[in-house]
């Protein structure tokens, strides 16, 4: 490993203080590291590329760590990875992917991450994207996540991506059972010409489910960002999607909200919030002694990192 | 040390001016308690408003330790020592109480001294200081934070836009100490008898002049002729 791959490890996969239980690093399209242990096996898939995470019931509190990295120009990456998660375990699992491109190709990964949560299970999912590198070439991430909840699961899912990803289509597909949770918290920054899309597709299947998505983006430059939601609600449920941004210079926000509530209990709610920077909150740093400019960096780190 | 010499702030609308303040002239003594007053709409806000920056009077200038401030920004008055807390507390999405208190005295602080800041106020910094700033404060601990930020900052004036709101009458009492502790020349907005019992001078304003300056015991009598007044006219 060298310094590129360290540093861009650790931006993904900043080290965490929850116990490791397994960790599988990808570099340019192939393994470079794997462990297991014990409680949670990776397994390599025969007919794709990708892995099987197989966490067994009743892991309380382990990390599993599957970053992946690209510093090669042209490569175009494509991996599924499969979580299966059982009943009771509660563990935190840090992905994301960066790519450190100095060519002029475009370098694309494309992640497909499907989670299984058994009953009772608690999964919290951190993914970073991160893009560098001074090549013309893209660095380009289109993640697709599709997630399965049993009944009385939790999900929770922190995505953050804060510049120098050229092109990114998030998606995330999600059926909920009965009691289950999905919270989704997404902080994205945009810069120059870079464009950002979000896609949620929520289906609210068993009674009492809940899914609370949080939008927070932050555009600059010219930079374009599309946030769409649908939410399915199939039986008595509670949806609340907010998508608050942020427009700087002369980029822009798209929110495209879609409700469905199939049955008459479902509530379902859509919040979005587009435009400059507040300006008493800019006024009021000011009074406290900064610049605009320091003033407008502050708030947008908060608003992103907060 | 802080002036207003014909000080006008005037808006325009569709079909005529506004005067907000109407040629005001001010002296502001080092070390005072300054306490303005006035009817609702009296213009007491956009009066110190144009001293923190927030808005530009439309005649007039702003002096301060011999300095012309009127086209100064909101900060750089703020670098030179001027302070000032919102009638309505701003609320931000992500920052914390102890990220403004950091910002506001301009260094990391550890929790002892966050923890000063706070209680001054009344607030126990423990349930405080990681707590985001945002509207799920109630409106009476946003208030208490909104002067702490202010007395973070150790200025050389302190505004307090209407500090007493949505206080409690227990910590009203602890906020007069507070006030009269300060070493500062303080310029307070309040319509509370306790406070204005407080100030060294208080400013009557009444529709955007200066109707009266004078002590307390000066001012009081016309503030009851203003209510008197009032009652008799709403009376018919
Ligand atoms: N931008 C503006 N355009 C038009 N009118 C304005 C503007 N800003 C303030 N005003 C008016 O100026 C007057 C003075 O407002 P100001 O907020 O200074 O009053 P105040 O004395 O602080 O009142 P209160 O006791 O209610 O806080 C009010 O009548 C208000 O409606
Ligand atoms: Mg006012």
């Amino acid at each position: 490993m060298d310094k590129i791959d360290k540093s861009l490890l650790e931006k993904v996969s900043s080290l965490h203080e929850i116990k490791l239980g397994a960790f599988n690093i990808r570099k340019n399209g192939e393994v470079l590291e794997r462990k297991t242990s014990g409680e949670i096996d990776i397994v390599p898939k025969k007919d794709k590329p990708g892995i099987d995470i197989i966490i067994k019931p009743n892991v309380q509190n382990k990390a599993v760590h599957i970053p992946v990295i690209i510093t090669a120009g042209g490569l175009n990456d494509l991996v599924y990875n499969d979580f299966y998660v059982g009943e009771n375990s509660f563990v935190t699992i840090v992905a994301g992917c960066g790519i450190h491109n100095t060519s002029n190709i475009d370098s694309v990964h494309n992640g497909i991450h499907s989670f299984h949560l058994g009953k009772n299970s608690h999964i919290k999912y951190i993914e970073r994207h991160v893009g560098e590198g001074k090549g013309k070439g893209g660095k380009i991430l289109n993640p697709t996540t599709k997630i399965y909840q049993k009944e009385n699961s939790i999900m929770e899912i922190e995505t953050l991506q804060l510049g120098g990803v050229t092109s990114s289509v998030r998606k995330t597909y999600a059926r909920l059972g009965e009691n289950a949770q999905l919270n989704v918290q997404e902080n994205i920054l945009t810069e120059d010409k870079e464009t950002a899309t979000t896609l949620f597709k929520v289906t609210l299947e068993g009674k009492n489910s809940k899914v609370e998505v949080v939008s927070h983006s932050v555009a600059k430059g010219k930079s374009y960002q599309e946030f769409k939601s649908d939410l399915i609600g199939k039986a008595e449920c509670f949806g609340h999607v907010e998508c608050d941004g942020i427009l700087l210079d002369n980029a822009r926000i798209v929110s495209v909200p879609m409700i469905d509530a199939i049955n008459s209990d479902a509530s379902l709610v859509h919040e979005a919030a587009i435009g400059k920077i507040a300006g008493d909150e800019l006024i009021k740093l000011m009074t406290l002694g900064l610049s605009e400019e320091e003033a407008e960096d502050v708030i947008i780190k908060g608003f992103l990192m907060g | 040390m802080l002036k207003l010499e014909n000080v006008s702030y005037l808006v325009s609308e569709k079909d005529n001016d506004k005067d907000i303040l109407k040629n005001i002239n001010l002296d502001f003594l080092k070390g005072k308690i300054y306490v303005i007053t006035g009817p609702n709409g009296s213009g007491k806000s956009t009066l110190v408003k144009l001293i923190m920056g927030i808005l530009s009077p439309t005649e007039g200038k702003i002096v301060f330790n011999d300095k012309d401030i009127t086209n100064l920004k909101i900060n750089e008055r703020a670098g030179l020592g001027i302070a000032y807390a919102f009638q309505q507390p701003v609320t931000f999405k992500g920052l914390k109480v102890k990220d403004l208190l950091n910002i506001a005295s301009n260094k990391e602080n550890d929790f002892n001294t966050l923890c000063d800041y706070l209680s001054k106020v009344g607030l126990c910094a423990k349930g405080y200081i990681n707590r985001p700033l945002d509207d799920k404060l109630s409106g009476g601990e946003l208030k208490r934070i909104e002067l702490a930020m202010v007395l973070a900052r150790n200025a050389l004036v302190n505004i307090f836009d209407e500090p007493e709101a949505g206080i409690d009458l227990w910590s009203f009492e602890n906020l007069t100490k507070v006030f009269k502790e300060l070493k500062s020349t303080t310029i307070i907005v309040s319509h509370q008898t306790k406070i204005l019992e407080i100030a060294d001078t208080v400013i009557l304003l009444k529709e955007g002049k200066v109707e009266k300056i004078g002590s307390n015991s000066e001012v009081k009598p016309l503030l009851h002729l203003e209510m008197c007044g009032k009652l008799r006219g709403e009376n018919g």
